[in-house]
């Protein structure tokens, strides 16, 4: 096998977070304050995910104080712990720009039936 | 290249290199050779491919046919390895800053503008040079040209030393060093590691904070 792989997929997560471009994730990560180290939310909606193995990366936005926030997370950071699907979007579209352009109106994204998406099971909201 | 987390999440960019272990070849001496070095080779080589006088300088070192040869003077207080050992890559340490040698890939022949970063002249308003060097003596002063002036040619192809490179990973399994950053050269390329000249980096003062006792408290006593 060539090294350059073996070293590359030897930082790959075992459980490669499950989720897709339009679903509204809670981005869990650590973070470290002095010695402390505690998790931090980034909730958002996922408008992006390019990149493979270790360059694998996605882009969560969300709206913060009326002012628009992008993050780009790597997604075998070990920084990350988890990635909790809110909520599943329909979109027609790898790539969601077009929402940077929206004021308030994130809410286009609709949320679909629970456990129809390629297999994955939905909680169903209480 | 390729990336590498560390333990706290932080991303470097890594080179890999192939170090197999290195056969040491020949301890040069002073009085042998009016100098301090040690021949090294690495990766094996065809016997028919090697020249006689050549092989007979393996042979005396009781060790395979090799492609890549080169010379390390050893450090201050270092002890030269004897002819037939071999060194691995768990001469370095992690943390350790190394320089990296190696040819760099050849851009042929090229202009100023990539050779050199000259500016070049505008590429509108009815100029009509667009990438060429411009005057190169000026006039009457100096009336000639500076020696070392940028002048189009050979680009690339040429030895390049990088320094003080951290050491990433070492990894004797895969007899891999994984430097931070790029080296010279293409992909497959040779490339010499050596410790960096420039010395190591310094280990992280401590500073140790001395809790000042409340004056005040203390008199109260």
């Amino acid at each position: 096998m060539n090294l350059i792989e073996k070293i590359e997929g030897e930082q790959l997560k075992k459980e490669q977070p499950q989720f897709n471009v339009g679903d509204t994730v809670k981005v869990h990560t650590r973070v470290k304050e002095g010695e402390k180290e505690r998790t931090q939310i980034f909730t958002g909606v996922v408008i992006a995910h390019k990149g493979r193995g270790v360059n694998e990366t996605f882009t969560v936005r969300r709206i913060s104080f009326g002012e628009g926030v992008e993050r780009v997370f790597p997604v075998n950071s070990p920084r990350i712990e988890k990635v909790e699907v809110d909520r599943m979007g329909v979109v027609r579209r790898a790539k969601l720009f077009y929402l940077r352009g929206r004021k308030g109106k994130e809410a286009l994204l609709v949320k679909e039936k629970p456990g129809t998406r390629r297999g994955v099971v939905v909680k169903p909201k209480a | 290249m390729t990336r590498v987390y560390d333990a706290n999440g932080v991303i470097t960019p890594v080179t890999v290199i192939l170090a197999e272990p290195n056969a040491v070849l020949q301890v040069k001496t002073k009085e042998n050779d009016g100098y301090e070095a040690v021949q090294v080779g690495v990766f094996d080589q065809k016997e028919h491919r090697v020249t006689k006088p050549l092989l007979g300088h393996f042979k005396k070192a009781a060790v395979t046919p090799k492609k890549f040869i080169r010379e390390f003077i050893p450090g201050k207080g270092e002890t030269a390895p004897k002819v037939g050992e071999s060194v691995n890559v768990t001469n370095f340490k992690v943390g350790q800053y190394v320089d990296v040698i190696g040819v760099s890939k050849g851009k042929g022949f090229a202009g100023v503008m990539k050779k050199h970063n000259f500016s070049g002249q505008g590429a509108a308003h009815g100029s009509k040079t667009h990438r060429r060097n411009g005057a190169i003596g000026e006039r009457s002063t100096p009336g000639r040209i500076y020696k070392n002036h940028g002048m189009p040619g050979h680009m690339g192809d040429e030895r390049i030393t990088v320094q003080n490179l951290r050491i990433i990973q070492v990894r004797e399994s895969d007899n891999a060093l994984l430097v931070s950053g790029a080296v010279p050269g293409a992909k497959g390329g040779y490339v010499v590691v050596r410790t960096a000249i420039k010395g190591q980096p310094k280990p992280p003062v401590v500073q140790t904070v001395v809790k000042a006792k409340n004056p005040g408290k203390a008199g109260k006593k």
